[in-house]
């Protein structure tokens, strides 16, 4: 049985609070279809988010939720999914939450293979305090603190996590959401650590900024400029220079870290016992 | 308040969540949304919804449901989701 | 495992008493960053506690580690972390959202000398203020602070008591010396040991209120994954759980975080004391300083002085009752500490000029002999 999304959204708190055309909310259903098709029970879901416009997102969602410190979302995520490896343990985080205050966590998590699926939201810039640049705003875009242009280069947070061991990387954009959807179904049912880049548009301050019109034309231009993983590998660097590579780029089949610790605590008792 | 009220229209706007961003007039195929006065969306052409949810799904503030879509609200990429609900 | 009346005596150091402590007083998660002088803490608990079906992580630094364990404790999990002075420190930001958010957990700081690296790892009692005020904002806290291996266990099953029975951090605060002591400590048997776990609602899921506390200021806690969906946050909140910016929210939530401790003050306060009765001259001091206080004091007794000592195992909330009224009868207080002086100035707070209050200050990574509170007692 699928479920529709209006099931899983707090409605008394609605209309949120993202600004008109942010694509957080784009990025946010395909999430919750997601959820929706798993027909995961509400109960046995647990949604951890950090600080920022995306972390603002488990307030609105009728489930296990919580909104914790800047950066520190995968931490005290992988304390839930330690202590109740049986919950859906869900994380939302931004760009600035999880590659930089967060970015240590992130190579963490992924390098246990917590059972524990992240959604990135990627807006490349800081939203909450009035645009700043974060690490992933690619390098000679305009932010509130680089007025001349970023001479900062931006990661590639989905090569970084599947370096760290990750058990399944995708990217899509909010132009792609029903691939974007499809992603985060097939993260949450990945045995291990799973990590899903949503590139989406900051209309009001990123968008502003750097002169790309408005959210639809913000879409249009992430449409225009995605090449997907397969186009993507017969490409060289420089034909892929300011592209965005979309797709699912790895599935791996490591254990997943709390299966490994009962067996820990399985040998353990035996330990005790003797 | 929603825009459409009666089952034939198939797209509902749920008019105070919609913040008037543009973006399911913009990604609709078939032009079925407008723009009301007030900027929000409004269903012009309801008889050329081709139920695709483009907009249900493109739309950011969860204000749009298309009735009787394919997907029952759970759309997705690869075709029809079996026994949904509605 | 002894009979039920068996006596189980052993010889534990202080860190690993604490570590048997925990596992009884009912800890399952525990996460960490190794640091000396806690180490000891995180390495038993890693063996111990998958064989009573806990878990234990290491995590990638300090601030990832209360993270887990407020996570975990979200769950329902009794959980602890370990750490010493600048795993402390780090600690900070995380310690403010669980006082906030009022989940449950304990924290050890077995301090070392300050700040930063400072003198790995000669005793000091220095983290006193930064234990009540580490993080930013007004928040309550509770902090204990044991003299002895027999205190660390007693003190360490009082900290998860408090924790869970207040829904607040509790630190439980070590001196170096202490940590790594040996000493003769009885283990109760585990039917001796009072057990207190948090208030849990008591109304179905659709009428649970996440922060509708009762007249003792402790809403009710449902653990994640039961059936009780709530939504936590650093944010002011009101009895929903739910973020608002109302001022006369905010308001009633703050003076309701400081009531609840307030109002249990006297249940979580633990002191003790030597010859207090007819004593003109007090030493007040908490940890390994209060064992050479006793000392001091009987030696002082000797020679014919009338001391006495107050020894502070609650340390926040501060006991400015208890003190106040010592200040009343006596006509000098010393208070002596590992630090530049961080006691003395509640201590002043309590007496309100009620007596002299005087400093005795040694921050050179060495404890405070008994010899230099008798000296200090006859200097005064």
């Amino acid at each position: 049985m699928a479920v529709p999304v209006d099931n899983y959204l707090r409605n008394q708190f609605m209309p949120h609070m993202w600004c008109p055309g942010c694509g957080h909310g784009i990025v946010l259903g395909a999430v919750l279809r997601a959820i929706g098709r798993l027909d995961l029970p509400k109960d046995e879901v647990c949604i951890v988010s950090g600080i920022g416009c995306a972390s603002r997102a488990p307030g609105y969602l009728d489930f296990n939720t919580v909104h914790t410190t800047h950066g520190r979302a995968l931490a005290f995520a992988t304390g839930i999914k330690l202590a109740r490896p049986d919950l859906h343990v869900i994380v939302l985080t931004g760009d600035g939450d999880a590659s930089a205050i967060g970015g240590n966590h992130l190579i963490h998590a992924a390098r246990r293979n917590m059972g524990i699926t992240t959604v990135m939201f990627n807006n490349s810039i800081y939203g909450m305090t009035n645009g700043q640049y974060s690490p992933m705003t690619p390098k000679g875009r305009y932010a509130s603190t680089a007025p001349y242009g970023n001479v900062e280069r931006n990661f590639d947070m989905c090569e970084l996590v599947k370096a760290a061991g990750g058990n399944y990387v995708a990217r899509a954009t909010t132009a792609h959401a029903r691939q974007l959807s499809n992603y985060v179904e097939h993260a949450i049912q990945t045995q291990g650590f799973a990590f899903v880049e949503a590139v989406t548009q900051c209309p009001t301050y990123f968008g502003r900024r750097n002169k790309m019109g408005t959210p639809v034309d913000m879409i249009e231009w992430f449409r225009k400029n995605s090449v997907n993983a397969a186009a993507a590998a017969k490409l060289g660097p420089e034909e892929l220079d300011g592209k965005i590579v979309v797709g699912e780029f790895y599935r791996g089949d490591a254990p997943e870290y709390t299966q490994v610790y009962e067996e820990v605590i399985k040998r353990a008792k035996e330990a005790a016992a003797r | 308040m929603t825009s459409a009220a009666s089952p034939e229209v198939p797209v509902l706007v749920r008019h105070e969540w919609c913040k008037g961003c543009g973006i399911c007039i913009a990604m609709c195929p078939k032009k079925v949304l407008e723009a009301a006065p007030d900027g929000k969306a409004t269903v012009a052409r309801p008889e050329d919804c081709i139920k695709c949810e483009t907009c249900e799904i493109m739309c950011p503030d969860f204000a749009i449901r298309v009735v009787g879509g394919r997907s029952k609200g759970v759309a997705e990429g690869k075709g029809d989701v079996a026994g949904a609900r509605a | 495992m002894p009979g039920r009346k068996g006596r189980d005596l052993r010889l534990l150091q202080g860190n690993e008493c604490c570590a048997e402590a925990a596992i009884l007083a009912g800890c399952t998660f525990f996460a960490g960053y190794p640091i000396t002088p806690s180490t000891e803490i995180a390495e038993i608990l890693s063996e111990k506690l998958p064989q009573v079906g806990g878990h234990f992580i290491q995590m990638e630094d300090e601030i990832a580690s209360i993270a887990a364990v407020i996570g975990a404790s979200l769950t329902g999990a009794k959980s602890m972390t370990a750490t010493s002075g600048p795993g402390f420190s780090l600690k900070q930001e995380n310690i403010g959202f669980a006082s906030f958010t009022e989940i449950p957990c304990v924290i050890v700081n077995v301090q070392r000398t300050g700040p930063s690296t400072g003198l790995p790892t000669a005793p000091a009692q220095a983290d006193l203020m930064q234990a009540r005020w580490g993080t930013h904002g007004d928040h309550p806290i509770v902090a204990l602070y044991p003299s002895t291996v027999p205190e660390v266990f007693d003190l360490t099953v009082k900290a998860f008591n408090i924790s869970e029975r207040l829904r607040v951090p509790v630190i439980l605060l070590m001196d170096e010396v202490v940590g790594h002591m040996r000493e003769k400590v009885e283990i109760p048997h585990v039917s001796d040991i009072e057990i207190i776990n948090r208030p849990r609602p008591d109304v179905p899921p659709e009428k649970y209120l996440p922060y509708a506390a009762g007249p003792d200021g402790v809403p009710p806690m449902a653990p994640f994954g039961t059936g009780y969906r709530w939504h936590v946050t650093g944010l002011y909140h009101d009895e929903t759980g739910f973020p608002t910016t109302a001022a006369p929210n905010a308001d009633r939530q703050m003076k309701r975080l400081y009531a609840k401790i307030e109002s249990a003050a006297e249940e979580i306060t633990f002191t003790s004391e030597e010859s207090l009765d007819d004593a003109e001259i007090v030493v007040v001091a908490c940890g390994i300083t209060a064992r050479s206080a006793r000392r001091g004091v009987r030696l002082a007794r000797e020679r014919g002085i009338k001391a006495g000592m107050l020894q502070l195992k609650t340390i926040w909330p501060f006991p400015y009752g208890i003190i106040g009224d010592i200040a009343g009868r006596v006509e000098k207080i010393i208070v002596a500490e590992m630090n530049m002086g961080q006691l003395i100035g509640e201590v002043e707070r309590a007496a309100c000029g009620k007596c002299e209050v005087v400093g005795y200050s040694r921050v050179d990574g060495e404890p405070i002999a008994p010899a230099e509170i008798v000296a200090k007692i006859e200097e005064v």
